[in-house]
């Protein structure tokens, strides 16, 4: 099996607030992030494909095609927008770095026509990221 | 799906690689520059990864208000600007390569209690990287 991976960039503003949190909750949990103007990041977003390359192109999926993918279902969702309010997939999520790669992880998977979705990696920062992986079919790795 | 959050850290420390029970010879040969008894210092940069259910209050594994601290009570305030060998007692016996500096960071970290520690991976230079998998502990 070959992995390959395609990397896009977009720029999303955002801010972290629980309606049922107090003032005072939602600023002691969330801290700077709770700004009600919110804040942005560059989010770097990596998508990994696992699959066989096909014989007669040896490609596993065409690069063409995912950067396709990714353009219409995440770079028109998400760069320069802001995730509470212009997302609906996002409704009614904080909008972490897990919901967003969980969110592009549901938008991705039924899109790929060759090979298997295998891991969304979502950088907020270079110092954080989120990964989203196929469960393994027995759960090994999920928390106890 | 399964999910994980990774949080990068980094410390500067510097150590020295050598077997008290090998000979000068043999220390030189297996650890060259590393071996030099004065030694020497790197950059490390940490990687921490956890794991666990999404708290749906919060939509988060792990709340960085609470890994962030934690990561510095018990790694970086301990390593960070320090000599491993003299100052890390787990490397009072055991050589400090980086393999055994993850190992250490793993079993300090284990006690976090908001999440599941799932991995620690280590950079020593741009150039080469260590990790351990909780599946790999011991």
């Amino acid at each position: 099996m070959i992995r390959i991976t395609r990397k896009v960039e977009f720029s999303a503003s955002h801010f972290y607030h629980n309606p049922n949190f107090s003032v005072e909750e939602n600023h002691r949990v969330f801290g700077k992030c709770n700004n009600p103007h919110g804040h942005g990041h560059n989010y770097t977003l990596e998508v990994t494909i696992a699959g066989e390359p096909d014989p007669a192109t040896g490609m596993v999926l065409d690069l063409k095609e995912l950067k396709d993918i990714l353009q219409r279902e995440v770079m028109d969702r998400m760069d320069h927008r802001h995730l509470n309010y212009e997302v609906p997939e996002l409704a009614g999520k904080i909008p972490t770095c897990e919901n967003i790669a969980a969110v592009i992880w549901q938008l991705l998977e039924s899109k790929i026509s060759h090979g298997k979705l295998d891991r969304v990696r979502l950088y907020e920062s270079p110092n954080l990221f989120a990964d989203c992986t196929a469960a393994s079919a027995n759960g090994a790795g999920k928390r106890a | 799906m399964k999910l994980s959050l990774t949080r990068r850290y980094g410390f500067a420390a510097s150590h020295r690689l050598h077997a008290p029970n090998l000979s000068a010879e043999e220390n030189k040969r297996i650890y060259g520059k590393c071996n030099n008894p004065y030694g020497h210092g790197h950059n490390y940069a940490l990687e921490v990864t956890v794991t666990g259910p999404l708290d749906p209050a919060t939509g988060m594994i792990a709340n960085l208000g609470d890994l962030d601290p934690f990561v510095e009570r018990e790694v970086l305030a301990a390593f960070d600007q320090k000599n491993l060998n003299e100052e890390v007692a787990a490397f009072r016996d055991a050589v400090p390569t980086t393999e055994n500096v993850c190992r250490e960071i793993f079993r300090r970290l284990q006690k976090f209690q908001a999440a599941h520690l799932e991995r620690v991976r280590i950079e020593e230079t741009s150039k080469n990287s260590f990790e351990i998998g909780a599946e790999d502990f011991a």
